[in-house]
């Protein structure tokens, strides 16, 4: 393994990768080398930003259409099991047969990306919206029809933010679940932490340090959009918050 | 009869509700007319149709025959959320909007009606007066009020736009019997005030009894069996559903529709403080007692045995015992016999404010009963 690797170096490896020093020359590289880190900080910024734009535009997407099918489901009760159905399907498919299957429609792209990751987002997004709203109790919705409410109104003003709890853990999931697709987007070329994961493969020796700056950030992205969210829920929700007192 | 038609609010006039997939009316040929200015209680056993009925008038549900009007309109002149915004209703699960503080979930209908801000801010300190509710609560939300305060709130919220009809369906089922009380009460004061028109739905023929100007008795199937006020209904059940609907003790509950101030009071063996102990043994032997009580004006001073009287001065300088039960004109019969029976007595002292009224003797009550 230690004399292939000599053969190999240099082999489609990126210029950066070749630290001064002969570390090229090495068997193997330290788990983790700090230099590296501190010298390319401005691209590891720079993929974390295409990370969370990617994420932030296939959730953005999913959730718009979500709501449009979730209106569609509610309105029209038979049409909820098939768009779950299809929704599962999406689901249910490798993220890289998707990102192939599109290929033909829209070539190696970001439209290819964020089309395969908002598929992700759909089961999720609408179940959640569904469910919550299904949640909201019927003696809240009688009474806000029994007040002379309008079905459009009362779906706004009433039975949406009802759901709010609902449909934000449902953004969590589906957040937290593309964050960890795009890193598979590297594979198409277009950024993202998860070309310092294939990067790091790729070298020869293996280059653990980008490897663990990939894996470690986009795992602190989950978390950290993770825990915003939550802090959304509680600030569009402070009914929940502030509980009987008396 | 054309005055008596214009004196009616809401009119049901063979009203049938069918549900889809059920072969069985829930309502079957209802017709009801509710007076202007009154509450109509609507009472029978679960599943009678009682909620349906109420559904119906404000077309929630829609009736699968028959003709609803509302102040001589067929409310199917109107669609329905515009009826709906005219009409008060409080829902027996409260349903207040938990997302919404107090302020707006009373403010809901004149939101919905577009009302400028200060007449709604100026509306909702009004109702939280009416309800007796804490100013303090307007910026809180439903969760943080107990059970009746949210009782309150709902009825609150009904009120808000000043609908001249209300449909109360078993608004105070989920509070405990004291609370209860305290709600129908409170409903009863209300409702002297501003006349409103309801129909009020309960399972509980004790609330009916007390809060109903008439009582419409349904059975299942949405029939109804009898309607007429409380008194005409417990004197005379029309059948024998109804009797067993109206439960034991019905001469008891009789005496709960009877305030102590229309029974048959006595001005009872008293005498005026300075009269001598002659004229108090005189008055004690017409009404063939030994004691006497002594009045200070309008007030009842207490009584004493005539012969513990000191022939040397007048009745009121000797000491007087204290009456044991005293009640208020308004209290009920029933709620009289309960006192007096409860303080192992004959009689009590009827005062109206502080003025001495008479007093009431259990065998008087006795003769109410009796008719
Ligand atoms: N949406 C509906 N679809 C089918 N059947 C219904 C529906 N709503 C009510 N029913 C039936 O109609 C009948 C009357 O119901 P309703 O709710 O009016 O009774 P209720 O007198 O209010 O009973 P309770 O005292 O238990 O509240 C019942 O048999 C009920 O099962
Ligand atoms: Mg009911």
């Amino acid at each position: 393994m230690s004399g292939a690797a000599v053969v190999v170096a240099g082999l489609g490896q990126p210029a950066w990768s070749s630290v001064p020093g002969g570390v090229v020359a090495q068997a193997q590289r330290p788990l983790f080398e700090w230099d590296w880190v501190v010298r390319n900080g401005g691209r590891i910024w720079d993929a974390t930003l295409e990370h969370l734009y990617l994420t932030g535009m296939a959730v953005g997407i999913g959730l718009a259409a979500s709501l449009l099918l979730a209106v569609v489901a509610l309105r029209y009760r038979r049409l909820y099991a098939p768009i779950i159905a299809v929704g599962g399907l999406l689901y249910t498919l490798p993220s890289l047969a998707l990102f192939a299957l599109l290929l033909p429609l829209v070539g190696i792209s970001v439209t290819n990306a964020v089309i395969a990751l908002t598929t992700y987002t759909i089961l999720i997004l609408v179940r959640n919206i569904v469910t919550g709203i299904d949640g909201v109790p019927a003696e809240v919705v009688e009474a806000a029809q029994g007040m002379g409410y309008q079905r459009r109104r009362l779906f706004l003003e009433i039975e949406l933010p009802l759901a709010l709890p609902v449909i934000i853990a449902g953004l969590r999931i589906a957040s937290v679940t593309v964050i960890g697709l795009v890193t598979v987007t590297a594979l198409l070329g277009l950024g993202g932490l998860g070309s310092f994961i294939l990067t790091g493969f790729r070298v020869l020796p293996p280059f653990p340090t980008q490897i663990v700056v990939g894996t470690v950030l986009s795992v602190a992205l989950a978390v950290l959009v993770d825990l915003l969210l939550l802090a959304l829920e509680k600030a569009l929700t402070p009914w929940s918050r502030r509980k009987a007192t008396v | 009869m054309p005055e008596t038609v214009s004196q009616t609010m809401i009119e049901l006039d063979q009203v049938t509700k069918v549900f889809a997939g059920t072969t069985d009316p829930a309502v079957d040929a209802l017709s009801l007319a509710v007076p202007r200015g009154e509450l109509v209680v609507l009472v029978g056993p679960s599943g009678c149709g009682k909620t349906t009925t109420l559904k119906m008038i404000n077309r929630i549900v829609e009736p699968t025959s028959g003709t609803i009007t509302i102040d001589g309109q067929d409310q199917r002149t109107r669609p329905g959320y515009a009826l709906r915004r005219d009409i008060g209703y409080v829902i027996q699960q409260i349903g207040l909007f938990p997302h919404k503080t107090i302020e707006r979930n009373i403010a809901t209908v004149p939101r919905l009606l577009g009302w400028d801000t200060h007449a709604i801010t100026a509306r909702v300190d009004e109702l939280l007066a009416l309800m007796d509710l804490d100013p303090a609560m307007r910026s809180r939300y439903p969760a943080e009020l107990s059970g009746g305060q949210r009782q309150r709130v709902g009825v609150a919220r009904a009120l808000a736009a000043d609908p001249p009809v209300m449909l109360m369906d078993e608004p105070y089922g989920a509070v405990d019997p004291l609370v209860r009380a305290r709600l129908q009460d409170q409903l009863l004061e209300l409702q002297a005030d501003l006349a409103k028109t309801i129909v009020f739905v309960t399972h509980d023929i004790d609330e009916a009894i007390k809060l109903g100007d008439r009582i419409a008795i349904l059975n299942v199937g949405g029939l109804l069996e009898q309607y007429d006020t409380p008194a005409e209904i417990l004197r005379a059940p029309a059948n024998d559903f109804v009797a067993s609907f109206l439960g034991g003790e019905r001469s008891l509950k009789r005496l709960s529709l009877i305030a102590a101030r229309d029974a048959e009071l006595v001005r009872g063996p008293v005498v005026p403080a300075d009269a001598s102990v002659d004229e108090a043994k005189r008055v004690g032997a017409a009404e063939g007692v030994d004691w006497v009580g002594v009045l200070d004006g309008a007030r009842l001073r207490g009584w004493m045995w005539l012969n513990e009287l000191d022939p040397a001065k007048a009745v009121g300088d000797s000491p007087t015992r204290d009456f044991r039960v005293w009640i208020q004109a308004d209290t009920s019969l029933r709620g009289a016999v309960d006192a007096i029976v409860n303080t192992r007595n004959q009689v009590a002292v009827v005062y109206d404010g502080d003025h001495y009224q008479g007093m009431l003797f259990i065998e008087s009550v006795s003769r109410e009963i009796l008719g």
